[in-house]
C-alpha cells in the first residue's frame, strides 16, 4: 500500500499578530510548523503502513525552507519526501494548488502507484479545506472528507468514518481514493529515536516547475488564481455592553441581580 | 467568464427530511445580492424524493428551484452531487453560487470549483456586491486573528462562497410567494459511483451538545493552565451548561475539539454565553457574538470581548469564578426551598 501525505508548513497561528495600524500581518517572529491536521493524516499513515505493510510518502510545496515539514514527517515514520518550490507556484490560491500537487502526485505515482492520498482536514493558515477534494477532482478519484477513524482497509476498499454535522456516516470507498483527516482519528506518538536521527539528515527530492510534466504554466500560481485579496479591514465594531464595577464580590452580586431582573435564572437547571 | 452568466444559486442542503437553517439563511442573504443585482435568486435541490422541499424554499426567498430528484442522491456523496450540480451550474450558467459551511456543503462547493476551474471563498461571515462589476465581496476572518479579508473572483464565474451557518438571517417565510420549479435528470447509475453509505449514525458521533444549549460557559487562554481550566467546569455543573472552549483553550488541551466555539468549531447561539478568560479574536467571537445574553471576565479592560458583551467583568478570573460559583449555588438552594415550600 502506498499512502501520499500533502503536508504544509503553516505560521503558527496562536502566535500570529496583526499590526492595529497598517491591518496587515506581522510576520516577525512567527514559528512556522507542520500543519497540525497534516501531521494527524501523516501518523495515519504510519499506522496503516505498520498494519498493512507498504510505504509513506510526503509531498509539500512551499520555499525551500518548507524541507522542515517533511522532516518533521519523516520523524512521525514517513519514509521519503518531496518538495516542489518554485516562483511560478507562488501566490497560489487553493484551485491553483490543487493543480500543482496533483502534477506532482501524477509524477510520484509513475514510478509507484499510489493507493490513497491523506490531506488534513484544513490548514489552519487558511481554514479552507478546499484543497484535498480539488486534487480529487482532478486525479479523478473519490474524495471522502473529515475522516475520523479508517475502520477497514483491504487491497481493494477502504471503510471510513466521516464525522457529519450531527454524528458520522460509515462509507466504504474502492481504492484509490483521497481522504482528509480530523485531529482525534489519533494521538501524534513521540517520535522514535532512529526515525529523529533519519530526519536530521534527511533530504527531500526537490522539484521545480521543469521536472514536472504537462504543466499549463497558466494555471500555476498567482496567475492560475481566480481569488484575490480585495481588502483587508477591522471588522466591524459592535457596541460594547454594561461594565460591572467593584471588587469580585460586588460585581457577582451586581450580575446575580442582573439575572434575576431579566429572569435568566431559569436558564440554570440544576443546583 | 462571459455576459450570459446571471442570477444567484443556494445550494440547499437537505438533513433528516428538510431543508437546513443553513441554506434557509443564505436564501435571506442571497435575496439581498439578487435585489441588487436585479436576477432571480434560485435553491437548488439534489436528493431523493425532495421534490416537495421545492415549497420550503420558495416563501423564504427563491425564485427559482432546480431539482435533481434520483435515488443515488439518496445520502450525500462528493461524487453524483458533483455531477448534478456540475450539469446544473453549465446549463443554466448562474454568477454565484452559495452553500453553508458544513461538512457537506464545503465537501461540494470544493469539488465544484476545481470542476468548474473558478474562485471559491471558504467560511465567510459577511457578504456584499460591488454592483457596477458585479462582483460578489465575500469576507471572512483571515490568520486566526482580528482581521477579516474580503475576497474577489474577478474573472471566473460563477462566483462561489461557503458561509458559516447562524451568521445570515432567514426571511420571514411568506406562503403567498410565488416560483418556478425546473427539474433535471441526472444520468449517473449506483455501479458507477465508487463509494457507498453504508451506514449514517446521528448522535454519538458527537459527544458534546453545543448548538442546542441554553447556556454556555466558554473558557480561554486567561484561564492560564489545565487546573484553573477546571473552575470553566464548576461553574458549568453548578448552573447546568455546557462547556465551550476557545481554539487556544483546545491547543493547549485543556479541552477537546468538539468543545471549541468559533470559526474552526461551532457557532452556537445559547440564552446566556459566559466568556471566561477569553481575549474576544474576530477567529471566536463569529461562532458566539449571536447569544441572548452574553457575560464576559478579563483581566485586560481593553480584550475586544468586553466589545460584545452584554456585561463585562474586569478581573482576574481565577478569583471572580470562584466567588460566582458560590453566589449562584446559594441562589439556586433558595430558588429549590421555593419552588418546594
Amino acid at each position: 500500500m502506498h499512502i501520499v501525505v500533502c503536508v504544509k508548513q503553516v505560521p503558527d497561528t496562536k502566535v500570529i499578530k496583526i499590526n492595529p495600524k497598517t491591518n496587515t500581518l506581522d510576520r516577525r517572529g512567527v514559528p512556522s510548523i507542520i500543519n497540525p491536521y497534516d501531521a494527524h493524516a501523516v501518523q495515519e499513515a504510519v499506522h496503516l503502513k505498520r498494519q498493512h505493510g507498504g510505504k509513506v510518502s510526503v509531498l509539500s510545496m512551499g520555499p525551500p525552507q518548507a524541507t522542515a515539514v517533511i522532516k518533521k514527517s519523516i520523524e512521525i515514520g514517513a519514509d521519503e519526501g518531496y518538495l516542489i518550490s518554485d516562483r511560478a507556484f507562488a501566490g497560489a490560491d487553493t484551485l491553483a494548488t490543487s493543480y500543482a500537487l496533483t502534477k506532482a502526485l501524477e509524477k510520484i505515482s509513475k514510478t509507484s502507484p499510489i493507493d490513497m492520498v491523506f490531506c488534513g482536514k484544513h490548514a489552519i493558515d487558511g481554514d479552507t479545506g478546499q484543497v484535498g477534494p480539488g486534487i480529487a477532482k482532478r486525479l479523478d478519484i473519490p474524495p471522502i472528507t473529515n475522516i475520523s477513524a479508517i475502520t477497514k482497509v483491504t487491497k481493494d476498499y477502504v471503510e471510513l468514518q466521516r464525522k457529519l454535522q450531527d454524528g458520522y456516516a460509515h462509507i466504504r470507498s474502492t481504492l484509490p481514493c483521497l481522504i482528509t483527516i480530523e485531529k482525534e482519528i489519533n494521538e501524534i506518538e513521540y517520535a522514535p529515536f532512529p526515525n529523529m536521527l533519519k530526519a536530521v539528515n534527511y533530504q527531500p527530492v526537490v522539484w521545480s516547475i521543469d521536472h514536472l510534466e504537462d504543466v499549463d504554466r497558466k494555471q500555476l500560481g498567482l496567475k492560475g488564481s481566480p481569488t484575490v485579496v480585495g481588502k483587508m479591514f477591522a471588522p466591524p465594531k459592535q457596541e460594547g455592553g454594561h461594565r460591572l464595577e467593584g471588587t469580585p464580590e460586588e460585581q457577582v452580586v451586581q450580575l446575580v441581580e442582573v439575572l434575576k431582573e431579566k429572569q435568566y435564572l431559569f436558564h440554570f437547571n440544576k443546583g | 467568464m462571459s455576459e450570459e452568466h446571471r442570477g444567484i444559486w443556494v445550494f440547499a442542503e437537505v438533513i433528516d427530511g428538510a431543508i437546513a437553517g443553513v441554506s434557509l439563511e443564505l436564501l435571506g442573504a442571497g435575496r439581498e445580492l439578487a435585489d441588487k443585482l436585479d436576477v432571480p435568486l434560485a435553491g437548488v435541490l439534489l436528493g431523493e424524493n425532495i421534490t416537495h422541499l421545492s415549497e420550503q424554499l420558495i416563501p423564504y426567498g427563491a425564485d427559482e428551484v432546480y431539482i435533481i430528484d434520483d435515488p443515488v442522491l439518496k445520502d450525500y456523496r462528493t461524487e453524483p452531487f458533483l455531477a448534478g450540480m456540475g450539469k446544473l451550474a453549465r446549463m443554466y450558467v448562474p454568477e454565484i453560487i452559495l452553500y453553508g459551511a458544513t461538512p457537506n456543503g464545503k465537501d461540494i462547493a470544493s469539488a465544484i470549483a476545481t470542476d468548474l476551474k473558478t474562485g471559491l471563498t471558504a467560511d465567510c461571515t459577511m457578504l456584499g456586491v460591488d454592483i457596477e462589476n458585479r462582483l460578489l465581496e465575500a469576507s471572512r476572518p483571515a490568520f486566526g486573528g482580528n482581521i477579516m479579508a474580503t475576497i474577489l473572483c474577478k474573472k471566473h464565474r460563477p462566483q462561489m462562497a461557503t458561509v458559516r451557518p447562524k451568521v445570515m438571517k432567514a426571511l420571514q417565510p411568506d406562503p403567498a410567494r410565488k416560483g418556478m420549479v425546473l427539474k433535471e435528470k441526472l444520468e449517473m447509475k449506483e455501479a458507477e459511483i465508487r463509494t457507498k453509505v453504508l451506514e449514517i449514525i446521528k448522535g454519538p458521533g458527537k459527544s458534546v451538545d453545543l448548538e442546542g444549549a441554553d447556556v454556555i460557559v466558554c473558557g480561554g487562554k486567561g484561564m492560564g493552565d489545565e487546573q484553573a481550566f477546571q473552575l470553566i467546569h464548576q461553574l458549568a455543573d453548578t448552573i447546568g451548561a455546557s462547556v465551550g472552549g476557545t481554539r487556544d483553550a483546545v491547543e493547549a488541551r485543556w479541552i477537546s475539539h468538539d468543545h471549541q466555539v468559533g470559526q474552526t468549531g461551532e457557532t452556537v447561539t445559547p440564552k446566556i454565553y459566559f466568556a471566561i478568560g477569553v481575549s474576544g479574536a474576530i477567529q471566536h467571537t463569529v461562532g458566539m457574538k449571536n447569544s441572548e445574553l452574553i457575560i464576559a471576565i478579563n483581566k485586560d479592560p481593553d480584550a475586544p470581548i468586553f466589545d460584545v458583551a452584554t456585561y463585562g467583568i474586569v478581573g482576574d478570573a481565577r478569583e471572580t469564578v470562584p466567588v460566582m460559583i458560590k453566589a449562584f449555588e446559594e441562589l439556586l438552594r433558595e430558588n429549590e426551598v421555593i419552588s418546594h415550600a
